[in-house]
């Protein structure tokens, strides 16, 4: 799987308060979330993201109060793939089980800027800075999350994989 | 390769002669746990499946703690959805109000947590049963869903740290005052990803009550999870407890941790954590004049027998300062029939203080002790978080069960070492 977008940059310790604020949680309605993800740290988040772009940060993404929330509004607004040097350990897993492909590269996020064109390879854990033609390495996901993130989340890959 | 515990119980569940840190992992669980908040979304996930059964009726534990008994009728709704769900699959482990407790108090009790087993739990403090030697983590609502029905989740194997403990805590300083004193030293994302790995031969000096409390709060630090070597103590718990043989595992003489840290038990002093961190530790000779409306002794970090035992032992005989709310709630029906035999619920009584049922209540900010605006409670609970217990300006003071008990008596956040001049 390969996928290739434009970035936006973020700092350290985003919280899943400010990827998707709490006043919004009165819905589990992926489209509405969506509308409003990264809204308190950047307005214009939801209008400029484009399908495929790329979310680019420092250490303990996803730290605070990690409901399924977050990774969902990331992804349903169209983020391909989000690369941080750290996550907060159950947002990881929450990204993973709904299908957001994330990868963890302290390289990566110190040769990527904002509004960088950057690509992954996610089987050979390849990260490219198309704009600066760079490249970084991460560990590539084994078959089995690759497969998950690709059949859209756990619950689809356990009902084939496991279940069959 | 070289193995800590926590790699070894995982690699065992994976079916794989070993497992390294980073690799992502498939296991097969002895216990999939959900509550009142969690399991009523994953129940929802579940029926994605289509499945007409659970993978197996007698490794899913269902506990009503949150918010029961029924709060509102939100509350209602939701303890409902849970209970219709256990009822229908067959669910074993379903613990109505009348057999119940706080989840991670229950488990162990119940004899269903072993050393060497596997758990996860859509509830963060799933990690408190590394007392006994399991590796029990939490996880989210999707994760407990899929497990429900395939009796297996994925794992990132972590790296560790090891806590190597010598020597033995001083009278009135307990293992909440170990593991604040371990928070405050590394941060609340000092164990990140990794497991907390407790050795040593200061471990026998350790109750297993203060080891619960320890690794309850091993998520506070971001970890995976807590996890302690099994000796004779967390035996004689298994023992008395569990059907089951327990599987034992060591770390490896070599295994790699990524940092190891050596603690004198005997240094350790009453330590306290101010608002609104974990991590925001102070030790009793430092926390100065802290005055405080509410004091508020159980929860799953400190609600069990040995808990309340030191909390009785402060409040006999004395009584509690008129302007303190003080509210204790044993952790299960067991221990409260337990405290009552011993005549603990009459101390605290004649004390001035108020026992609750067992239930979550005040800890989330739940029921049974909300706080207001600008009060101050000191709390045996484990999260001191911006509004935990209630008004979003109210404060959370983290301390032992004996610091909390001899604040009562002060209302102001005291020293239980200087009790008898209280
Ligand atoms: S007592 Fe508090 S920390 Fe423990 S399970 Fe209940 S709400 Fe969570």
């Amino acid at each position: 799987m390969k996928i290739e977008g434009k970035v936006f940059k973020y700092g350290s310790n985003v919280d899943t308060d400010v990827i998707i604020p709490a006043r919004y949680l009165n819905t589990s309605d992926a489209k509405e979330l969506a509308s409003h993800c990264m809204e308190d740290i950047d307005a214009t988040f939801a209008q400029k993201v484009e399908p495929g772009d790329l979310i680019v940060a420092e250490d303990n993404f996803g730290c605070g109060s990690s409901r399924e929330h977050a990774p969902l509004a990331i992804k349903t607004a169209g983020v391909s793939c989000v690369i941080a040097a750290s996550f907060a350990r159950i947002f990881y897993r929450n990204s993973i089980n709904i299908g957001l492909p994330i990868l963890e590269s302290p390289e990566a996020v110190k040769g990527i800027k904002n509004g960088d064109v950057v690509s992954v390879d996610f089987s050979q854990g390849v990260i490219t800075n198309e704009t600066t033609g760079e490249k970084f390495n991460s560990e590539p996901f084994p078959p089995f999350i690759q497969e998950m993130v690709a059949k859209d989340g756990l619950i689809n890959y356990l009902k084939e994989e496991v279940l069959g | 390769m070289s193995m800590t515990m926590s790699q070894k119980i995982l690699a065992a569940h994976a079916g794989l002669a070993e497992v390294r840190p980073g690799q992502l992992i498939m296991a097969n669980l002895d216990l999939v746990l959900g509550n009142d908040i969690t399991a009523p979304v994953a129940i929802n996930e579940f029926a994605k499946f289509g499945l007409s059964e659970v993978f197996d009726k007698a490794k899913i534990a269902l506990v009503p703690d949150h918010f029961t008994p029924n709060k509102d009728i939100k509350a209602a709704q939701q303890c409902k959805q849970m209970r219709e769900f256990a009822y229908s699959k067959g669910i074993e482990n379903y613990f109505e109000i009348g057999e119940m407790g706080i989840e991670h108090a229950l488990l162990p009790e119940q004899g269903l947590v072993n050393a060497g087993d596997l758990i996860i739990g859509a509830d963060s403090h799933t990690c408190t049963y590394g007392a006994l030697g399991a590796f029990s983590t939490g996880v989210g609502s999707s994760d407990m869903a899929g497990a429900m029905a395939t009796g297996k989740a994925w794992f990132k194997v972590p790296s560790a740290l090891k806590f190597h403990l010598t020597g033995s805590l001083s009278p009135w300083v307990s293992g909440k005052d170990l593991i604040l004193h371990i928070i405050g030293l590394i941060g609340v994302d000092g164990a990140l990803y990794k497991s907390m790995e407790f050795v040593g031969e200061g471990v026998a000096s350790l109750n297993i009550d203060d080891r619960f409390t320890v690794c309850n709060m091993a998520i506070e630090a971001g970890a995976k999870n807590g996890i302690f070597g099994v000796d004779e103590i967390a035996l004689a718990y298994l023992k008395e407890h569990h059907q089951g043989s327990p599987k034992i595992y060591e770390a490896d003489s070599d295994a790699h941790y990524d940092a190891i840290y050596e603690i004198d038990l005997s240094q350790i002093r009453p330590t306290v954590a101010f608002p609104h961190l974990p991590s925001n530790t102070r030790t009793i000779d430092e926390v100065g004049e802290i005055e405080v409306d509410q004091v508020v002794i159980g929860s799953c970090t400190n609600g069990r027998i040995s808990d309340l035992r030191v909390a009785a032992k402060i409040l006999k005989g004395r009584r509690v300062n008129r302007k303190v709310r003080t509210i204790i709630f044993p952790a299960t029906q067991r221990i409260y029939l337990q405290a009552m035999e011993e005549g603990l619920l009459r101390t605290f009584v004649e004390a001035g203080a108020i026992v609750s049922t067992p239930t979550c209540g005040p800890c989330l900010g739940g029921h049974m002790g909300i706080l207001a605006e600008g009060e101050r409670a000191v709390a045996t609970t484990n999260r001191n978080f911006v509004g935990r217990m209630g008004h979003p300006k109210s404060e959370v003071y983290l301390a032992s069960p004996a610091v909390a008990a001899a604040s009562a008596l002060t209302g102001r956040i005291s020293n239980p070492e200087k009790v008898e001049e209280l």
